[in-house]
């Protein structure tokens, strides 16, 4: 696949295998191996818990025994090479894969110690505990008010003054209130790119979910607009627990608390950010994030 | 392929814009008040009227040969010097053996006085223009060709001409004022408010028979009471009428003394004119206010004398009426049916033939459509359920289990709700899935997701649905013929006590057709058919403008980006 193996460091604690090329050989192979997680995510308190996590997508599989405490209050990031499997994990925990027919899933989740899935989980009162933020900006075509206001608005709330508040409030917090306060009544759908971006943020933390979800937010924006956001992220982080995918390897080290690498569907090795960036365990982790690979 | 393609298109354009141009040119003219023209045939024969048309021909060999056999060989000189051209002209005149009629002839040029002469100025030579020339539109017969020779008031004759004229305009807003009262004591009070009031209290007696058991007290003294007040409404109706008559012998003292073509005298009395036009003397700008004129009788009035002169309104009134009734029907539910074929069913198989089912709905023949809305609504809905259940009382005699407007409206829906259902689903899976997604992870339900985003997004394909329903369904006139279009209508289905449904309606289309085809005198209604052919095209543009309106108006609010 790539580089000889080369002398690498023990590690300590978690399972790794002897050979070191044998977890990328052992993927392919389709045999068993374990998630290198790294001790101080377990010294956290986890908003979301993912375990034995397997998809299908009818016959194909996506996702192979995942498992991942989200740390609560803290950004953590998804990477791994395009078709991984990133964007369908992240769209199983508000549970968006209900929407394709020909999903099957098995394995649990729980958000703040609730199953997400199970015959009695209400969806709908799941989704409203959860934000979610989507590669391409999607603002609804209505007004900017009445888009902030969406998860509100369905949920019957008439009242002016607590729909006003929020959509300040809201606003403020996805930076977006200085640059539209004066026309909350014009069409979101008027705004540029970036600004529908935050938009779709200000909408995903109006019902002030325990989760954001956050699909590589910054992939069809400008390096400014992208700065935003990053900036953004970093004033949610502590308010907000974000689960974030992105492809940039620069945005996940600036960004984020804790990342995750993916790689054919397996969660292959994670840990706080700055392990994986400067002192990954596994050399394949490495190999991907200093671009050797992927 | 540039060629053939643009080709295809600059000649459908070409047929389309050739066919509103005709429309458009006939349906013009038909109102402007042409000169009268009096000339005499070659046989001796005189004519006054007005010209309709013209055109030139060409005559064979052979029909040279017959026209010799006919009219001898000078004729046929005339028409050969002229290179065997000929050219006719349409003339519309008094029926002189029966004048409530008119005539409408065609006349060559070698049939002229004159016209052995040569052909080439033929026309010119032998007509004249009668400076009093008048054209008379008459309440209850057809057009009147004559010349001024006086008029008449009480006794007294007056024959110069300009203080005729000047005391039959005198007369006029006398007489119309008469003809107003007349017409509101025969038409509303006697007609309408009379025998309505009769007829509801028969109608009562018999609900209360079927209620109470024939026979029983109540029966008897609601008959009673029936019957007193259908006499006292006969009393009414009689000293009603009399006042009628009285007003009309009052006013029918002046008459027009008018010569006609043979060159005997009539009288029209005042009475009965719509309209007297001195056709020659009047010049363009007078020409100008008839025309204005007779268009606003057009739009506004009630039809007389068998469709073919007077107004529309009834019609302009049932087309509209019956196109948004249709609307009102048809978009709710197609666009019901189109939500569940796309969001809401399982794609597979059965939706396939569903769709492709709808589809061919389209293609099904509009009568098809009347005969089902005849046998379904009319015969069963409202003969077997509605009658029975809801109007008992009326016996036999059917409410709404014959053609109205609501059927005819359900009918119309029905043909066109194919075409609501096709737009709408391409609308609705136009709306581009992240929206939905976003809606979803907001922890919308589905049909919250429907309503709030997928619908208002739709919005504009969904009116694109209904503006093509109405240009489908407004021109439609077949299956009405079945389900309630009537060539009169007594009444107009909405009215002050709002509306009803049961009632049948006139519709242009339909009129364009009666009209046409079944009119006492067709020739003479021709440019009245191109003219309501104008007027409906013109109806049907206005209402899909309206909806194109509209649309853009949606557009506008979910503009630019996102899409
Ligand atoms: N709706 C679907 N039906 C079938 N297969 C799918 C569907 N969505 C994704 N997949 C497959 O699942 C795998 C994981 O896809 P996913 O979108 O999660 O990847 P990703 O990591 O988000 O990639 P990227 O970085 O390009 O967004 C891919 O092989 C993809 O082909
Ligand atoms: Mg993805």
């Amino acid at each position: 696949m790539n580089e000889p193996p080369t002398t690498r460091p023990a590690v300590q604690g978690t399972v790794r295998p002897d050979d070191v090329r044998s977890v990328f050989d052992a993927v392919s192979k389709g045999e068993a191996f374990e998630t290198c997680v790294h001790p101080e995510v377990a010294e956290e308190d986890a908003v979301l818990e993912v375990s034995d996590f397997d998809l299908w997508y009818g016959e194909k599989r996506a996702l192979y025994q995942i498992g991942m405490r989200v740390p609560v209050g803290k950004v953590t990031a998804l990477i791994g090479p395009s078709g991984c499997g990133k964007s369908t994990l992240l769209r199983c925990v508000n549970r968006m894969n209900d929407l394709i027919d020909s999903v099957r899933i098995e394995g649990d989740m729980r958000l703040s110690g609730d199953g997400i899935y199970g015959p009695k989980v209400d969806v709908i009162e799941l989704r409203k505990r959860i934000g979610m933020v989507f590669q391409k900006p999607n603002p609804f075509p209505m007004s900017i008010f009445e888009n902030v206001i969406y998860s509100l608005r369905i949920d019957g709330e008439r009242n002016r003054t607590v729909l006003d508040e929020v959509c300040e409030r809201s606003l403020r917090g996805a930076g977006l209130w200085d640059e539209v306060k004066d026309r909350l009544q014009d069409s979101a759908l008027a705004l540029s790119g970036g600004q529908q971006q935050r938009l779709c943020i200000a909408r995903a933390i109006a019902a002030e979910p325990e989760v954001l979800l956050l699909d590589e937010p910054c992939s069809a924006l400008d390096p400014i607009a992208t700065g935003r956001i990053e900036d953004l992220i970093e004033e949610l982080k502590g308010a907000y627990s974000i689960l974030m995918v992105t492809h940039n390897m620069q945005q996940a080290s600036r960004a984020s608390d804790y990342t995750a690498f993916m790689y054919l569907g397996r969660m292959i090795e994670f840990g706080p950010t700055e392990s994986i960036f400067l002192r990954p365990e596994l050399q394949e982790t490495e190999d991907y994030v200093t671009g050797r690979f992927g | 392929m540039v060629w053939l393609t643009g080709g295809s298109l600059a000649l459908g354009l070409l047929m389309v814009f050739g066919l509103f141009g005709l429309v458009a040119i006939r349906g013009f003219s038909t109102f402007w008040p042409s000169e009268v023209v009096r000339f005499t045939t070659e046989s001796g024969e005189v004519v006054l009227g007005q010209v309709r048309g013209s055109e030139e021909r060409l005559l064979t060999e052979d029909q040279l040969q017959q026209l010799e056999d006919q009219k001898g060989a000078e004729t046929v000189a005339a028409v050969r010097a002229n290179g065997d051209r000929t050219e006719r002209r349409r003339v519309r005149s008094v029926n002189l053996f029966d004048t409530d009629k008119n005539t409408t002839a065609w006349f060559d040029d070698f049939e002229l006085e004159g016209s052995t002469a040569g052909l080439d100025g033929a026309w010119e030579r032998a007509i004249e223009r009668p400076e009093w020339a008048l054209t008379v539109e008459r309440y209850a017969e057809g057009r009147y060709f004559g010349e001024l020779v006086g008029f008449r008031s009480g006794d007294t004759v007056e024959e110069d001409l300009d203080a005729a004229w000047a005391a039959f305009e005198a007369s006029r807003a006398r007489v119309d004022e008469a003809r107003a009262d007349w017409k509101y004591i025969v038409g509303v009070r006697i007609g309408r408010d009379l025998s309505a009031a009769t007829k509801d209290a028969e109608l009562s007696a018999r609900k209360v028979a079927l209620n109470e058991g024939e026979g029983s007290v109540e029966h008897l003294a609601a008959v009673a009471r029936a019957e007193e007040l259908g006499d006292e409404n006969a009393l009414l109706t009689k000293e009603l009428q009399a006042e009628a008559n009285t007003i009309e012998q009052g006013a029918r003292d002046a008459a027009l003394l008018v010569r006609n073509a043979r060159g005997e005298v009539d009288e029209i009395e005042v009475w009965d004119v719509v309209r007297a036009i001195p056709a020659n003397r009047i010049g363009t700008l007078g020409a100008l206010g008839v025309y204005v004129d007779r268009w606003l009788e057009f739009l506004i009035d009630d039809p007389r004398k068998a469709n073919m002169e007077g107004g529309v309104f009834p019609a302009i009134f049932g087309t509209v009426l019956l196109t948004l009734l249709m609307c009102f029907v048809v978009v709710p539910f197609g666009v019901l049916a189109a939500l569940y074929l796309r969001e809401y069913a399982k794609q597979g198989l059965i939706v396939s033939i569903v769709r492709v089912a709808v589809n061919n709905l389209a293609g099904v023949p509009s009568i098809v459509f009347g005969v089902f809305g005849l046998g379904f609504f009319c015969y069963f809905v409202g003969g077997e359920l509605i009658d029975p259940l809801f109007f008992p009382h009326y016996g036999n005699e059917p409410v709404y289990g014959g053609g109205g407007i609501m059927w005819a409206s359900l009918t119309l829906a029905l043909l066109t709700l194919p075409v609501v259902i096709v737009a709408t689903e391409e609308a609705l899976a136009a709306v581009p899935s992240s929206m939905r997604e976003g809606s979803y992870a907001c922890g919308a339900t589905k049909w919250q997701t429907i309503r709030r985003i997928v619908l208002p997004r739709a919005m504009p394909g969904i009116m694109t649905g209904m503006i093509l329903a109405i240009a489908r369904g407004a021109g439609e006139v077949a299956p009405l013929m079945l389900v309630g279009a009537m060539k009169v209508a007594q009444s107009l289905p909405l009215d002050a006590q709002g509306l009803h449904p049961e009632r049948k309606f006139m519709h242009l289309g339909f009129h364009i057709y009666d009209l046409g085809f079944q009119s006492p005198d067709s020739e003479a209604a021709i440019p009245m058919v191109y003219t309501t052919t104008l007027l409906l095209i013109l109806i049907v543009v206005a209402l899909n403008l309206t909806g194109v309106w509209v649309r853009s108006r949606l557009r506008q609010r979910y503009a630019a980006a996102g899409a």
